[in-house]
Formats: structure tokens, sequence, C-alpha cells
């Protein structure tokens, strides 16, 4: 199995989600919130290729701009993440001693939570909404960036070449972001790439327990929800966005492992 | 090992007390008003007031925190809003079932793993290597939401076979147990893999091959025991996703556990109840992490030996 192919293949289909999320009134055939009555619950036809929902709605239509709902959380969640850990981290391994210990204590206690968990109690108390899911999934989002750069800090601040930009008289900030942060670009872009698949997937985890996306914005996770109380009758509604989440979460996974291979990062 | 368990033990017990007093302070965040759910907005003001008093939630935020602590030594969660019934013993009477929903995925993913993934080291690259890595990344990426409608579909409404959900006998565990235990066999059999691939690279085994044993008893009695160890750590770390991935799975199927408990108290805004449950399910998890991490050491004794002389 050629690893390249696969990567080149996990590419395209990024690209795909991104092209559907920016172009998505132009690539759908229908208005996504459109409702048709009469055609509620049909099947695959020639005006509505993946079949209508509950409403009539055209499901296409729901799945092109269900990847708005994706991308924003993919990016939003691990752009988010991606500065705080990289604030939290860089503190943590560079002023060592108490700061370190007490922001390692928080990320034991943060780790302590399985997953999903602690955004269920989130958008609980908060109450469902995109945003909300954004907010808890950052919560313990920014501890694997953070965990990576503090480390990466710990072992590189002795080396030479860190000493010596010390003794020219560089500061911390100018270290840290010249000659620390791009030695360890290679390890965090890969921790993103596989962010974006878990923020995608528990998005739509979420919205399929109904904690996350409202009706009528449309999402894969809140359309799976819909499809499973249709699954006797209608099984389109739950076959086609399924299969929607599983290629961009497969595509994401093939990008991760490929830029792994190419940039030769070892896994922590 | 005695006084090595029992320092991990006095270390777990900040990261208790962080979750507790994280998921407390969550809780009570919440902008409405429990009474009014309660009691409805119809309510009169004095019953209101009753029942404020009686939930004790008239008192500063401060001084419910240090109840609320005060009580978990003597495993006093509160009592449901809903039911009125302890927490504690409602997640108890429903934990067996998500003990026995998590085992069963985890024998599934265990049975599904080990084989294939030690068959795929021993033949790397072959076509049956390629083959499974790929459905691998398949079952990584598929989401159990997904997975679990897609397998009624198939087994309960197209064959017949199985019930669509609820709790019975064994038939009914089934569908459940490979929805959720289908990602974790993904997760080990790369990990089962890479092991083996690595283990077989050891000088050790080069030696057994060179002093002519059978290739059968190099794999099975040399390899196989030291490639299993990072198995094992990755079973006991996975668990959590197990319980968290559980919470999907018991909603799916109707499956009368801790999961579906939570999201049932999520949905009737039983705010005692939601913090019982994350916290039972977050302390589960962070027990089973420490039970996998001394069972390392005792499966590896470079480990073990390591703590005796005082660095782990």
């Amino acid at each position: 199995m050629n690893k390249h192919r696969l990567a080149m293949a996990g590419l395209v289909i990024t690209l795909a989600l991104v092209t559907a999320a920016a172009l998505a009134p132009l690539l759908s055939p229908h208005d996504p919130a459109l409702l048709d009555l009469p055609g509620n619950l049909q099947g695959p036809s020639l005006s509505h290729p993946l079949g209508q929902d509950k409403l009539g709605r055209d499901i296409l239509s729901r799945i092109i701009y269900g990847a708005r709902v994706s991308v924003k959380v993919g990016v939003a969640t691990v752009s988010i993440s991606l500065l705080v850990g990289l604030c939290i981290g860089s503190l943590a391994g560079y002023a060592g001693r108490w700061v370190d210990e007490v922001i390692m204590r928080i990320i034991d206690i943060l780790m302590a939570f399985p997953g999903i968990l602690l955004a269920i109690a989130i958008t609980a108390v908060l109450g469902p909404s995109l945003n909300h899911v954004i907010l808890a999934l950052c919560l313990t989002g920014w501890v694997g960036y953070a965990r990576i750069i503090r480390g990466q800090i710990l072992s590189e601040r002795e080396r030479e070449y860190v000493q010596a930009a010390r003794s020219i008289g560089a500061g911390p900030v100018r270290i840290l972001g010249r000659h620390i942060l791009p030695n360890t670009m290679a390890p965090i872009i890969v921790e993103a790439t596989f962010g974006m698949a878990g923020a995608i997937l528990a998005e739509a985890g979420l919205s399929f327990l109904g904690l996350g996306t409202q009706p009528p914005t449309a999402s894969w996770g809140a359309m799976l929800n819909e499809g499973s109380h249709f699954l006797l009758i209608a099984s389109h509604l739950t076959l086609f966005p399924g299969l929607a989440i599983m290629l961009v979460v497969l595509g994401f996974n093939f990008l991760g492992d490929g830029l792994r291979d190419w940039m030769d990062v070892r896994r922590s | 090992m005695l006084p090595y368990i029992a320092r991990r033990l006095v270390m777990l017990i900040p990261v208790v007390l962080g979750v507790v007093t994280l998921v407390f302070f969550l809780i009570h965040m919440i902008p409405g008003d429990p009474v009014e759910i309660m009691l409805g907005e119809q309510a009169q003001a004095a019953d209101k007031e009753t029942l404020r008093r009686e939930l004790k939630l008239d008192r500063p935020i401060g001084e419910q925190y240090l109840v609320y602590l005060s009580g978990l030594p003597r495993a006093d969660l509160g009592r449901s809003i809903h039911s009125r019934e302890p927490v504690l013993q409602t997640i108890l009477k429903r934990f067996p079932a998500t003990l026995i929903l998590t085992l069963a995925a985890m024998i599934v993913a265990v049975l599904i793993a080990i084989p294939i993934g030690i068959l795929s080291a021993v033949r790397q690259y072959s076509l049956m290597d390629n083959v499974s890595m790929f459905v691998a990344l398949l079952g990584i990426s598929m989401p159990n939401f997904w997975l679990g409608p897609l397998l009624i579909l198939l087994f309960s409404i197209q064959l017949g076979w199985l019930p669509v959900s609820g709790m019975g006998g064994a038939q009914h565990l089934i569908l459940p147990a490979v929805t959720l235990g289908t990602a974790l066999a993904a997760i080990l059999t790369r990990m089962t893999r890479s092991s083996v691939l690595e283990v077989i690279r050891e000088q050790y085994i080069v030696t057994a091959r060179a002093k002519g044993l059978q290739e059968k008893v190099v794999l099975f009695k040399h390899a196989f025991k030291n490639a299993l160890i990072p198995v094992i750590t990755i079973l006991g770390l996975q668990f959590g996703a197990l319980l968290s991935g559980s919470i999907i799975t018991e909603t799916i199927f109707s499956w009368p556990g801790i999961g579906r408990l939570m999201i049932q108290a999520v949905n009737q805004r039983d705010y005692p109840l939601v913090q019982g449950c994350v916290l039972f399910i977050s302390l589960s998890y962070v027990l089973v992490n420490l039970a996998t991490d001394l069972l390392y050491g005792a499966a590896d004794p470079r480990i073990r030996i390591g703590v005796k002389e005082g660095h782990e």
C-alpha cells in the first residue's frame, strides 16, 4: 500500500471539504432549508441524488452546507487550542519550578476526563450550541499542544545553539520564537491534523446526542440523529451523512499519517 | 511495590479534588434556576422557597461546595432532582450494564486485534497486511454513532438475526459490543503489529533463531510475550475512551447503563445526577489508568526494579 497515495487521497478529501464549505451556495443543487413536505423521506432520485429528509429537504445540499459546520468546528478548535497550548506550554517549559508543577497538575486533572465527557457536561450546563461545543473542545484540546511544546523546550533549552543565542543577549521570547518553535513545528502540525479529525468527530457525536448544532442548521451529526428515527423506513437519512463524516475523518487521518512519515515525527 | 502503590494513590487525591471542583463550579454556573425547572414556572413562590432551602440552594456557593465536598467521604453525592433517590445509588444500579458492555467490547477488540496484528507483522507488506491496515484505518475513522445504526440496519432489519435494542440475552449484547469495540480493535491491531515488528528485530530473537529454534518457538515463546506488554498498556489507557464511547453506544441501543443515564439526566436538567455521572466516570477512568500502570510494572520486571531503586 503506497503511503504517498494515501496521504494524497487525504489531501484531496481535505481540499474537497474546504471547497464544499467555501462554495456551498454554488455547489448545492437546492436550498438546504427549502421544505418539500410531499417529498418527505423520498429516496434518491434525479433531482435529489441523495434523497430527501423528513421535511423533504435535499440531503445532498444539507451535506454540502454541513461541511461548513465541520470546517468551522475543526479550524476554530484547533487554532484556539494551539494558541492556548503554545502559551501555556511555553510558560511551563520556560518558567520551570512551581509554575511548571502547577500547570502540569492542571493538565493531569483535565486529562482525567475521558474525551467527550467534559464536552457533554459543558453543553449540558451552557445549553446546546455550536459555540459551546467549540469552547468545550478547546478546554481540553490545548493540553496536547502544551505538552509537546513544554517537552520540546525542556529538551532544547540546554542545547548549545540556545545557549549561544542566550549568550549574545537574546531574550526568552526571541529564543522561543526564532529558535525553539521552528524546531517544534513538525509534531505540532501532525497533532493539529489529527486534532481536526478529532474535533469534527466530537462535534458530530455531540450533535448526534442533540447537544451540538441545533436545527435547522445542517450538521452531519444532527442529520444522523434525525435519521436514526427513520432507520426502518428511510435508511438513506443515515447512510449519507455518516459516509461524509467517515470520509472526512479518514482524510485527515491519512493526511496526518502521511505528514508524520514525511516529517519523520515519532508520536509521543 | 506496596509503598509505590500507596504513593500513587496519594498522588491521585489532588487530581480527584480538581475534577470535583471543576465539575461542581461548572454545573453551578447554570443560568437557569433548578427549582423552577423542578416545580414549573407557575409554582407558588413559597413552595419554591421551601424547596430551595431544602436543597440548600439558598446558601452561598462556597458553602454549597463545602457541603458537597464533606459528603464525598461518606459517598454522598446528593439526590437526583427528578427521582429524589440518592445519586450514587442510582448510578450503581446502572453501572453493571455499562461494565458488561465495556468488557464485552474489550473482548471483541482483543479477539480481533491480537491475531490480525500478529499475522500482519509476521507477514509484513503482504496483501493481508495491507488490507488489514487499511481496514484498521477505516475502523479508527468510523464514528460509532454511524456504525451502530448500520449494524442495526444490516443484522436487525435486513437479516432479522439480532434484536434492535435493549438489554436481555447474549444476542442483545453482540451489536452494542461490536459497535463500541470496533475503534479499539482498530487501534489495538495497529499497536500489536508495530510492537511485534519492533520485537522481532531485537537481538535476542536473532540469538534464538541462531541457536536453531523453530520459528514457532521463537515467535510464541520469545517474541509475543514481550510484544504484548505495550498492547496491555494501550488496552488499559483506552478504557476511558470505551467509557465515553459507551455514552453514545448506550444511547443508540437503549442500553440501560450510566452513559444513557447521563444523557437522560442532561435532557431532564437533573444537575446533581449529571455531576455524579461525570465524577463517577472520571474516577473509574483515573483508577483504571493507575491499575494499568501498576500491571505494566508487574508484567515487566525492568520497570519493577526501576521502582525499587527509586527512579520510575
